[in-house]
């Protein structure tokens, strides 16, 4: 009796943890999910040039790439880097952002390919 | 053509130090250099291939393919580097006394240390699909100054493994007495960093939450793409603006490889002396 309700409350535990973390695991992709931000590259340019985002919560961006060769979605200031092939459409997660100003570049177009992230 | 150049030196650079490294730690290994240049051969090849389908990879995975591979990639290396430095740990002490038989020394342990050269191929893998995008961009862009630009990538490739054989020409100037050591803490620095790297793919594809982005910022001080920044970011894994997670990775493999380390040194010393005594 006594081993048996011991197991039941422990397993009781168990599910909590489980359902807990499966909660904030949900929460966040359900996060992640919402409201992409679209970047398109269009001759080595990045538009919007400038773009504004909320801070404090992670960002989903979308950046499409409409040129026919790759770029790379480079930024020191948000600490990412990621390839993308030409005709094509990769998502990149930043933040959760201070309020501020982040430059990124293409790096295989660095001279045309420029922009900010507004965080505020 | 600078540009380009650049671009290229700073791709190649990364790779070059890996393998000067792991050239110089290998140096003992009868057939060292058939097994290096298969490595890079399987590397460039897989470049290529990993180049052409950047678009698939990219799309695996609803979107963060790319983060995916990469951070497997890495990881794979981290466990290789890993294995091979706390094997090397217990018989570093024999290595080192036998100094002048190295050969002899360690011919039983030869398969082991030839884990590392599949670290090549994985680092011109990772280092190199990059660059042969980047070229192959180049290449077909109609503009004028593609030639040029090619140049320019050549000098890049020249550059980097310039640095490479650098690194690796002053590490066989290390006496004896202190190369195992010393290539034995590159070799630990290496795989810290990579894990490191790992995980900022993992937080890039939101698999990991960053904890404290930026832990601290030297990026003013220390830039990244200053020579030093560079050279520090393929040595020890420097990053100027990390996230807490990173940091957590990077200790933890550290920690992890040396107390393994430690451990079967000391296992096998005991052993050791069990059986002579
Ligand atoms: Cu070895």
């Amino acid at each position: 009796m006594n081993t048996i309700q011991s197991v039941l409350l422990s397993c009781r535990k168990v599910a909590v943890l489980v359902m807990g973390t499966a909660a904030i695991i949900c929460s966040s992709t359900v996060m992640a999910a919402e409201a992409a931000h679209v970047l398109i590259i269009q001759d080595h340019r990045f538009q919007p040039a400038e773009l504004v985002v909320p801070s404090g919560k992670k960002i989903k961006l979308s950046v499409e790439n409409r040129d026919s060769t790759p770029e790379e979605f480079e930024s020191h200031d948000l600490n990412r880097e990621k390839v993308i092939a030409g005709k094509s459409t990769a998502t990149i997660f930043v933040g959760p952002l201070a309020p501020g100003r982040y430059s990124f570049y293409g790096e295989f177009n660095e001279k045309t390919a420029q922009g900010v992230i507004v965080a505020q | 053509m600078f540009a380009t150049a650049v671009i290229v030196f700073r791709e190649v650079l990364e790779a070059a130090i890996i393998i000067g490294i792991i050239a110089a730690a290998t140096r003992s290994v009868a057939g060292r250099s058939r097994w290096l240049i298969a490595g890079l051969a399987a590397g460039l090849a897989g470049s290529a291939l990993v180049a052409a389908s950047t678009d698939a990879i990219a799309s695996m995975a609803s979107g963060i393919g790319q983060e995916l591979f990469n951070a497997i990639v890495l990881g794979i290396a981290v466990l290789m580097l890993a294995w091979h430095n706390i094997w090397m740990s217990s018989h570093g002490a024999a290595l080192a006394k036998s100094a002048k038989s190295v050969g002899n020394a360690i011919r039983d342990g030869q398969q082991e240390c030839s884990i590392l050269l599949v670290v090549v191929g994985l680092a011109v893998l990772r280092e190199g699909s990059e660059t042969v995008l980047f070229l192959y961009g180049i290449s077909t862009s109609d503009g004028s100054g593609a030639s040029s630009m090619l140049l320019g990538g050549l000098a890049g490739i020249v550059g980097g493994v310039t640095a490479g054989y650098a690194i690796y020409a002053g590490l066989l100037r290390i006496p004896m007495r202190w190369f195992f050591a010393a290539t034995g803490v590159l070799v630990l620095l290496l795989a810290a960093g990579m894990a490191a790297q790992a995980a900022r793919f993992l937080i890039q594809a939101d698999i990991l939450p960053s904890l404290a982005a930026p832990l601290w910022d030297t990026s003013v001080a220390l830039p990244e793409r200053s020579i030093a920044g560079m050279l520090l970011h393929s040595l020890v894994g420097y990053d100027p603006r990390p996230a807490g997670m990173q940091l957590i990775f990077y200790v933890f493999t550290l920690a992890a490889i040396g107390l393994g380390m430690k451990w079967v040194s000391q296992s096998h010393r005991t052993n050791h002396h069990k059986g002579t005594a």
